[in-house]
């Protein structure tokens, strides 16, 4: 669409997307001990398949993100995070309560947020590309 | 073991199923697993109302985390029996919906329905059985959010102007309730109800808390469309695909007067009706919602509308049994709610089953159904009667509890409001009755079959279950009576 035109976004963008990304994966993974969490990280990490979309098209992102894929990772991410509050059912405590999944009570704990928040990215940023997705496809 | 977490899977099964129903990609396999799982949510109800009678209220703590800090579910007899309500309706549509949705809902969106519909289900649990304000609200937006979009998937296509109508007031009834929770946060310092109704009871003359109960009341009665505020319910209820009105009818609205009740409860039943008119204020209002609405409903010329505008008339007879006050006019509220459902949930049922066969439900073109589906239609009918408040049926038994209730208050003009808008429900149901049964079948009746079995028998069993508690309504009411005497508990 827009390929044959707009050099210096193109470049721009080529170099930022991969840095967003990064940026992405760690506020997802300091969230507990930071700013941050995996709704933020979610979100960042949509935006650089947003930038990426809104320079070089929806059709050049649904290869990379195609609906099925899309709606699977939106599913999966809350199964992670029901799953991880199921998970401690098998140790005989109360749901969510994942102080049990660990060796001790805080590593317990520590293992249980990782889980959820990042069910919680992968939700957030699947859900934030199908949006935008659907309004940018969006015909006549 | 599994018996203590039965709270919390009370409303995480359904919240499973909805991903689980996205990954399926197969309506059928979808409906499969939302039929399984809402019959083990119905039982689970079920367990948790006959533990409540038996033991008394339970306790859970999420995470292990204690009240008043972590979110805390606490099911007494009032939300057990909102549960069970819920359960039982959801069963039966379920049921009820897998040929329904295959014909109303286009292919490659019918796991999506079904992953809707089980959120749905979570948030009404979810609403019903949290003993945490704001966890409420969470639930409240989930229920809602899948709600908008289930409505939005109706055919017709003004179900999309319904649904945005719905989601615009919705979402002001939704932020009300919210700015209620928080000033009640900011005065109490606590979200859990149980610790928030201790600690209100000294501050109940201060002007955050009646500003507080004022968002609340005004939130709570416009998701509960508490008439002048139901402007939305119709449209949603009409155009909505067949088995999510059958759903909300029997329990959405429903959900939202609990909630009227449990916040009455949080603030003393002395501060909502004795130092407060909101006794009165809620049966005005209810007088004459109920009859506006029934009115309405005679004027309408389709069936599914006909039956959302009697939606708003029973919700009326709710708040009104809720605004008398008495032990009878709550008890009779609470049984309403159980009882309208039955019947209501049954006609939607059947209006689902004739969409299934004709698709329309104009009332002209249900001339001479009777004929051709007389299973459906008779049941329609025994459920029809429930709504009229025939004796014998559930309807009636209610009904009886808030008319004399009223009488009780001396209240006489709201007896009367009662009967007089039991005669308009006998004109709007005979509209449906004398197209179906007393008119010459239309050329679109012709070579039409019965509805399968497998929705005819959720049909019955609601209207079935309207008749037989209506001829011993001894457990319902007792339960009711229970719930009532926990919202009064501080009525002096």
């Amino acid at each position: 669409m827009m390929t044959s035109q707009h050099l210096i976004l193109r470049v721009v963008s080529k170099i930022l997307i991969p840095l967003i990304l990064l940026f992405a994966l760690y506020v997802q993974f300091h969230g507990e001990s930071g700013p941050g969490g995996g709704f933020q990280a979610g979100v960042i990490f949509a935006a650089a398949f947003i930038l990426y979309a809104l320079v070089f098209g929806p059709e050049n992102t649904r290869r990379v993100a195609p609906e099925w894929a899309l709606s699977t990772l939106m599913a999966t991410g809350i199964l992670l995070y029901l799953g991880t509050g199921a998970a401690s059912f098998l140790f005989g405590a109360n749901f969510l309560e994942y102080g049990v999944l660990g060796a001790d009570f805080v590593a317990g704990q520590l293992l249980g947020i990782f889980l959820v928040e990042l069910g919680v990215g992968i939700t957030v940023a699947a859900v934030m590309i199908t949006i935008y997705l659907a309004f940018a496809e969006r015909q006549g | 073991m599994i018996s203590a977490q039965l709270p919390a899977l009370q409303v995480i099964l359904p919240m499973f199923a909805a991903p689980i129903a996205i990954l399926l990609r197969r309506g059928k396999l979808a409906w499969m697993l939302a039929l399984v799982v809402t019959w083990i949510a119905f039982a689970i109800s079920l367990v948790l109302l006959f533990q409540v009678l038996d033991d008394g209220p339970i306790q859970y703590f999420f995470g292990g985390w204690a009240p008043p800090w972590g979110i805390e579910y606490r099911i007494d007899a009032l939300n057990a029996f909102v549960l069970v309500i819920i359960g039982a309706i959801g069963a039966a549509v379920l049921l009820f919906a897998g040929p329904s949705v295959e014909k109303e809902i286009r292919e490659g969106h019918q796991h999506l329905f079904y992953a809707l519909v089980m959120l749905l289900l979570a948030g009404l649990f979810g609403i019903a059985i949290t003993g945490d304000a704001f966890n409420v609200f969470v639930f409240l937006e989930i229920a809602s959010l899948a709600s908008y979009a289930l409505i939005a998937m109706g055919k017709d296509r003004r179900a999309l102007t319904a649904a945005f109508q719905y989601l615009i007031l919705g979402t002001v009834g939704a932020t009300f309730f919210l700015i209620g929770v928080g000033l009640l946060y900011a005065m109490t310092g606590t979200l859990n109800m149980a610790d928030m109704a201790e600690r209100i009871h000294e501050i109940h003359d201060s002007r955050a808390v009646l500003t507080a109960f004022a968002f609340l009341t005004v939130g709570i009665a416009l998701k509960a469309a508490v008439f002048p505020m139901h402007y939305w319910l119709p449209g949603a209820y009409a155009y909505a695909p067949s088995v999510v009105s059958a759903l909300l009818a029997g329990t959405a609205t429903k959900v939202a007067v609990y909630l009227l009740l449990r916040f009455i409860m949080i603030f003393g039943a002395d501060f909502a009706y004795v130092a407060l008119p909101l006794g009165a204020t809620l049966a005005v209002l209810a007088a004459i919602g109920i009859l506006v609405a029934s009115s309405s409903a005679i004027l309408q010329n389709d069936a599914k509308r006909l039956l959302a505008f009697s939606s708003v008339a029973h919700l009326g007879y709710i708040v009104l049994g809720v605004g008398l006050g008495n032990d009878a006019g709550v008890t009779g509220g609470i049984l309403h709610m159980f009882n309208h459902a039955l019947a209501k949930g049954a006609v939607f049922l059947a209006m689902g089953a004739v969409m299934l066969q004709i698709g329309a439900t104009h009332i002209n073109k249900l001339k001479g159904l009777g004929a051709v589906m007389p299973w459906t239609m008779a049941g329609f009918t025994v459920a029809g009667l429930s709504l009229i408040g025939v004796p014998l049926t559930a309807g009636f038994v209610s009904k009886w509890y808030i008319v004399t209730a009223a009488i009780d208050r001396g209240w006489w003009p709201l007896a009367v409001v009662m009967v007089v808008s039991s005669i308009l429900a006998v004109f709007y149901i005979w509209r449906i009755i004398d197209a179906v049964y007393f008119s010459p079948p239309g050329a679109n009746t012709e070579n039409v079959k019965e509805a399968p079995v497998i929705m005819l028998a959720p049909l019955w069993a609601l209207a079935g279950a309207s008749v037989y508690f209506g001829i011993d309504s001894s457990f319902p009411a007792s339960v009711a009576g229970k719930a009532a005497a926990i919202v009064l508990a501080q009525m002096p």
